[in-house]
């Protein structure tokens, strides 16, 4: 049997901690939105209160086979495989930029279905593996 | 037998740093070769997935260092163990620069693959807030000359702190983030091929040997301290 005053000091804590954890939870919560590092286009399409005006990233899939680059403007259309968003970009892009690839676009909306950015950031996925291995699952596919 | 009384302690943390500088410079050889040398690069990174071995390990460690300190102010603030403090504060230096280490490899990391050095998102805010959480509990003790005030304001920064753990932990899969999700999972299958996970493991358990190392070398300053204390009292 534990002493009396141990107990009270781990009911104690038990009351502090959960109103902490509660009181963090509501504040996240009210800051969802915030929190989002990005929109993908159907948050976009299903958003009341767009501002044109304000800078917003989008992201999601560079869709493939819509990347197209003439002179110095790079167009490709970003995907979340329900609805998408065509982006205009004039500037450097990372390495890892790439057809089939995640992608965040930093910019202004132009309207709903069109984006220009001034900024791009490629958006590593969680797989790692050696090259032969992709090769070899590339030849697979086929 | 008192295990547990600081002369016991003292002697068994002495074998123990002795051991671990016996054996970490060999593993460190070996750890490093894997990581450096002998591990395949990614299709799609190239080399510099090579920072990984550096920073994921990091990462774990900082966030399984702060679990250890909250979970030693929680035990000590309900049964008043006195050596727990100790332990707590002296986990908590490189802790802290593991945060850093994982934050600034992080960095270098993002650079060439997203094409930025930072970015606000839920992870890399989160990781900030930890390192923040770390300072305010070393700061503690270099502020509050008087211990036992010291520990208790420390204590409570290490619990409020502990919250912070799961948001990390979880923010790449509650909140769209430019942080990837994590490859190894514990329940289900990893992404992350076995030959760039053998390393990683290898090298998680040399940093692992650091932190034990450096842990103990602050345990045994901490030790002498509280003993020289002591030693006046009677005098």
């Amino acid at each position: 049997m534990l002493p009396k005053k141990v107990k009270k000091r781990a009911s104690l804590l038990a009351v502090f901690l959960s109103a902490s954890v509660f009181g963090v939870f509501l504040i996240l919560n009210a800051l969802n939105k915030n929190i989002l590092y990005f929109n993908s286009p159907t948050d976009i399409k299903v958003s009341q209160d767009i501002n044109f005006d304000k800078k917003i990233r989008v992201g999601g899939m560079v869709k493939k086979n819509t990347l197209n680059i003439k002179d110095q403007e790079i167009i490709f259309i970003i995907t979340d495989f329900k609805n998408e968003i065509k982006v205009s970009f004039k500037g450097t892009i990372p390495n890892l930029f790439a057809e089939g690839k995640g992608v965040v676009a930093e910019g202004k909306l132009q309207d709903k279905k069109f984006f220009i950015a001034d900024r791009i950031l490629a958006k590593h996925d969680e797989n790692y593996m050696p090259p032969e291995l992709k090769n070899i699952m590339k030849n697979n596919a086929k | 037998m008192n295990f547990f009384h600081n002369s016991n302690i003292f002697i068994w943390v002495e074998k123990l740093i002795a051991f671990i500088n016996s054996i970490f410079f060999a593993v460190l050889l070996a750890a490093l070769s894997f990581a450096l040398i002998f591990s395949p690069p990614d299709y799609l990174q190239g080399d510099s997935v090579r920072i990984m071995y550096v920073h994921v390990p990091a990462a774990w460690i900082s966030l399984a260092s702060f679990t250890c300190i909250a979970l030693l102010s929680i035990l000590n603030f309900i049964f008043k163990i006195k050596n727990f403090t100790l332990v707590a504060k002296s986990i908590a230096p490189i802790g802290f620069v593991f945060t850093c280490i994982a934050i600034v490899t992080g960095s270098i990391w993002g650079q060439p693959t997203w094409g930025t050095f930072w970015a606000w998102d839920a992870r890399i805010t989160s990781m900030v807030l930890l390192g923040i959480f770390y300072f305010v509990f070393i700061a503690t003790y270099k502020l509050i000359s008087k211990e036992e005030t010291a520990n208790k304001v420390a204590s409570i920064v290490a619990i409020l702190g502990l919250i912070n753990i799961p948001i990390i932990k979880y923010s790449v899969e509650w909140w769209s983030t430019l942080h990837q999700p994590a490859s190894i999972k514990i329940a289900g299958s990893s992404t992350i091929h076995s030959s760039m996970l053998m390393p990683l493991l290898l090298m998680f358990f040399t940093l692992l040997l650091y932190c034990a190392l450096i842990f103990l070398m602050k345990y045994k300053t901490e030790i002498i301290r509280i003993k020289k204390k002591n030693l006046y009292r009677k005098i």
